[in-house]
C-alpha cells in the first residue's frame, strides 16, 4: 500500500510530473542515443584505422618505424613467420614491403607509399581486398598490375589502363623505377587513403627493389581485438628486442587511441552534465511535493508511522517517476538509433574537417549493453541518492508542528 | 501495575513554549486520571491548552514538568520510536480536519494503522469493512477523501481510530469543522461506539452541544484545570 501511496502521489500534480517525466525521458533518450552515436564513431573510427593496412599489429626491423627505408627492412623474414605460429587460432597475417615512392605519369608526379602485397592474405586482413570499384584486384601473378585510389586517378586525370611509372630508392641506393599499368581503381572511407596508397604484388616490388624474399613489414589481424595485447606480448617474447618491434594499432595510431579516449572522457561528461541537469529537477520536483504536503506527512507520523516508512513513501515517488522515465526514455533512443541504423547519419558535409582523424564519412550508431546498462544504473541510482534528501527531510516533519499549521 | 482502572495519568504536567522572548505556558501543574471506558470532554475556550493536553495524552509532545503515563508506559524518557509505536498501538486519533490520507480511499484509510501494525492484508480488509459498516458508511469504501462530505471524513476518521482496538481515542475538537446536525452525528457514534464497545473517548470542544453528551467534563482555563465533573 505504501507503494501504491507513491503511485498515486506522483499523479496528484500531472503537470509536474508530465515536466520532469520529459526531463528524465529527454536525459536517458540523450544518454542512450549520443552514447550509440559517439560509439558509433569511435568503433568506425578504429576499424577504418585497422582496416587501413593496420591490422591489430604489426612487426617491423626495429627502426623501420622512425625511417620507414627499404635499408631498413626485415633481411631474414623467415624468423619473423615462424613466430607467427604462436598467435591464437584463426589469426591472418600478411606480409608487406612498404617503401615511400614517387608516382610519375605525362601530366603529375607525386609522393606516394607503394604497398607491395601478397593479393591473397592482404585481402584477408586489410580493406582493400574488396575496395576495388573499377577493373580488378591483384592476381597472383601480377609483375605488371597497380591498383590505386579513386581520388589519386582524379588527381593525376588518368584512368584504368594507363600506365604510371614509380621511383623509390633500391637496396644499393640507387634509384629504381619500374612502370605499372593500371588494373584497378579502389574507393576507401577517407579520400587521403586514396591519394596515398598505391597497390602492386609484393614479387614485383621486391625485383623493382632488389631485396630478394625479403619484407619491410607483418601486418596482423587477430579474431578479436581483446587478444591483441596478450598476442603483441608473446611475440615480443619470441623475436629479440634489438632486431623487432612489434607494436599494437594502439602504439601505431596515437591519433585515433587519443581520439578515442577523448571520446570516452566526452561521453562520461555527458552523462554527468545530463544527470545533474535531471537530479536537480527531480529533487526540486520531490522537495515542492513534500512541502505541498507537509499536514499529510504530519498526520501519518502522527497515526505513528516510522520516519523511514516516509522515506520508503517518498522514494517510491521518485522510483516511479524514474523508472516511467527511463522506460519512455529507454524506447524513445533504442528507436531513434534503430531509424538512423538504416542509412546511418551523413557526415560528409563536415567530413574535410574531421578526416584528419581518421572519422568516416558516414556514421552508424552503436548500442553497446554495456552502455545502455550504464546509462540506465547511473540515472537509477544517483536518482535514488539524491532523493534521499527530501525523503529524510519528509520524515523528520514533525507531527505536532505539521498538524498544528492551519 | 498500580491501576489497571485507569488509562492515562498526569502529574503535574507543565508545557512551556519557548517562542524566543516570548514564554507562553501552554499547561500549568495539570493532574488527571483518565478511567478506562470513559466519554470525557476536555473544554475550554481557544487557547487554554486543549490540543496541548491532548498531544502530551497522545505522545505526540512530552511536557516539560510532571510526568504521563498511557496504559501503565510512563512517556517521559521514551525515545521519539517508541512514542511512535506507543501511537500505533495504543492510541485511536481523531483530528479536527484533514484527517484522511488524500490518495487512499476510505477503507484504505481505515486500513492504514492496521497495515502499519502488520496485520495481514485479508484480515485487514475484513475488520475494515465491518468498522466502516458500524460507522454508516457501507456504501462508501472507494471513495476518496475528496469525494466524502466532511461529515463523512469525520466518521472514517473515528472508524480508522477504533478499528485497531486502542486503549483510547483522542479526538481534538472532532466536530469543529461540521455543521452543528453532522457534529451531533458524529458525536452519537462515538458515544455508541463508546458503550457497545468500551472504546474510551477523550474529545476536547467548546462547544456547550458537544460538552452535553460528555460523562465527563473537564474544563481548562489557561492551562489549568478549571473544573472536573461527573455528569
Ligand atoms: N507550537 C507552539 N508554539 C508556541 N506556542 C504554542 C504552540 N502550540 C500551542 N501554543 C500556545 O499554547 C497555548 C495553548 O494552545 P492550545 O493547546 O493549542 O490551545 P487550544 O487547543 O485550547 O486552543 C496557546 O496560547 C498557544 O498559542
Ligand atoms: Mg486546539
Amino acid at each position: 500500500m505504501i507503494l501504491q501511496m507513491g503511485w498515486r502521489n506522483i499523479w496528484r500534480n500531472k503537470r509536474r510530473t508530465a515536466v520532469i517525466l520529459t526531463a528524465v525521458i529527454i536525459g536517458v533518450w540523450s544518454m542512450i542515443f549520443l552514447g550509440a552515436l559517439m560509439r558509433g564513431f569511435s568503433d568506425r573510427m578504429r576499424q577504418n584505422g585497422i582496416a587501413t593496412l593496420t591490422g591489430h599489429l604489426q612487426v617491423h626491423r626495429a627502426g623501420f618505424r622512425n625511417d620507414p627505408v627499404i635499408e631498413n627492412r626485415i633481411t631474414s623474414p623467415a624468423a619473423v613467420l615462424d613466430a607467427l605460429e604462436i598467435l591464437p587460432e584463426g589469426a591472418r597475417w600478411t606480409p608487406r614491403i612498404r617503401v615511400n615512392a614517387v608516382a610519375g605519369n605525362a601530366r603529375h608526379s607525386a609522393g606516394i607509399t607503394l604497398v607491395g602485397i601478397d593479393p591473397g592474405r592482404e585481402a584477408a586482413v586489410s580493406f582493400i581486398g574488396d575496395a576495388v570499384r573499377q577493373g580488378r584486384y591483384l592476381q597472383q601473378e601480377d609483375p605488371l598490375g597497380i591498383v590505386v585510389g579513386e581520388a589519386f586517378v582524379r588527381k593525376f586525370e588518368t584512368r584504368l589502363g594507363n600506365k604510371l611509372v614509380l621511383m623509390s630508392q633500391d637496396a644499393n641506393g640507387e634509384i629504381a623505377s619500374r612502370a605499372f599499368r593500371i588494373v584497378g581503381i579502389f574507393d576507401a572511407e577517407l579520400e587521403s587513403t586514396e591519394k596515398q596508397f598505391g597497390f602492386v604484388h609484393i614479387a614485383a616490388s621486391r625485383k623493382m627493389l632488389g631485396v630478394g624474399d625479403d619484407i619491410c613489414e607483418v601486418a596482423v589481424l587477430l579474431p578479436s581485438h581483446r587478444q591483441v595485447e596478450a598476442a603483441a606480448e608473446s611475440l615480443r617474447q619470441r623475436l629479440p628486442e634489438d632486431t623487432y618491434t612489434v607494436e599494437t594499432w594502439k602504439d601505431l595510431l596515437p591519433i585515433v587511441r587519443e581520439t578515442l579516449e577523448i571520446y570516452d572522457v566526452f561521453i562520461f561528461i555527458w552523462f554527468l552534465a545530463v544527470f545533474i541537469a535531471m537530479g536537480f529537477g527531480l529533487v526540486n520536483t520531490i522537495l515542492m511535493a513534500v512541502f505541498e504536503r507537509i499536514r499529510e506527512f504530519g498526520l501519518m507520523r502522527s497515526l505513528g508511522m516510522l520516519p523511514r516508512l516516509v522515506v520508503v513513501e517518498v522514494l517510491a515517488e521518485s522510483f516511479f517517476l524514474l523508472v516511467l522515465g527511463m522506460a519512455a526514455g529507454n524506447l524513445i533512443g533504442l528507436l531513434s538509433v534503430w531509424a538512423l541504423s538504416v542509412n546511418g547519419i551523413d557526415l560528409s558535409a563536415f567530413s574535410a574537417g574531421m578526416e584528419f582523424a581518421g572519422m568516416s564519412r558516414i556514421i552508424f550508431p552503436v548500442l553497446v549493453a554495456r552502455d545502455i546498462f550504464t546509462a540506465n544504473a547511473t540515472v537509477f541510482l544517483m536518482g535514488l541518492a539524491v532523493s534521499l534528501y527530501p525523503a529524510v527531510k519528509a520524515a523528520r516533519i514533525n507531527p505536532v508542528e505539521a498538524m498544528a499549521r492551519p | 501495575m498500580k491501576s489497571i482502572r485507569n488509562i492515562v495519568e498526569c502529574r503535574d504536567v507543565t508545557k512551556i513554549y519557548d517562542q524566543g522572548r516570548v514564554k507562553v505556558t501552554a499547561l500549568k501543574a495539570v493532574s488527571l486520571e483518565i478511567e478506562r471506558g470513559g466519554f470525557i470532554a476536555v473544554a475550554g475556550p481557544s487557547g487554554s491548552g486543549k490540543t496541548t493536553l491532548l498531544n502530551i495524552f497522545g505522545g505526540l509532545d512530552v511536557p516539560d514538568q510532571g510526568t504521563v503515563s498511557v496504559d501503565g508506559e510512563l512517556l517521559n524518557d521514551m525515545s521519539q520510536s517508541a512514542l511512535a509505536k506507543l501511537r500505533l498501538h495504543k492510541v485511536g486519533f481523531v483530528f479536527q480536519s484533514y484527517n484522511l490520507i488524500p490518495v487512499l480511499s476510505a477503507i484504505e484509510n481505515v486500513e492504514f494503522c492496521m497495515l502499519l501494525q502488520g496485520v495481514p492484508a485479508a484480515e485487514r480488509r475484513r475488520r475494515a469493512r465491518s468498522m466502516l459498516d458500524d460507522v454508516g458508511l457501507e456504501d462508501k469504501y472507494d471513495r476518496r477523501p475528496a469525494e466524502l462530505s466532511g461529515g463523512q471524513q469525520q466518521r472514517v476518521a473515528v472508524a480508522r481510530a477504533i478499528v485497531s482496538n486502542p486503549v483510547m481515542v483522542l479526538a481534538d475538537e472532532p466536530t469543529a469543522n461540521l455543521d452543528s446536525k453532522t457534529g451531533e452525528g458524529l458525536l452519537q457514534l462515538m458515544r455508541e461506539m463508546n458503550e457497545d464497545k468500551g472504546v474510551t473517548f477523550i474529545f476536547s470542544t467548546h462547544d456547550k452541544m458537544v460538552m452535553d453528551y460528555a460523562r465527563r467534563l473537564v474544563v481548562l482555563r489557561d492551562g489549568a484545570v478549571a473544573e472536573d465533573a461527573q455528569r
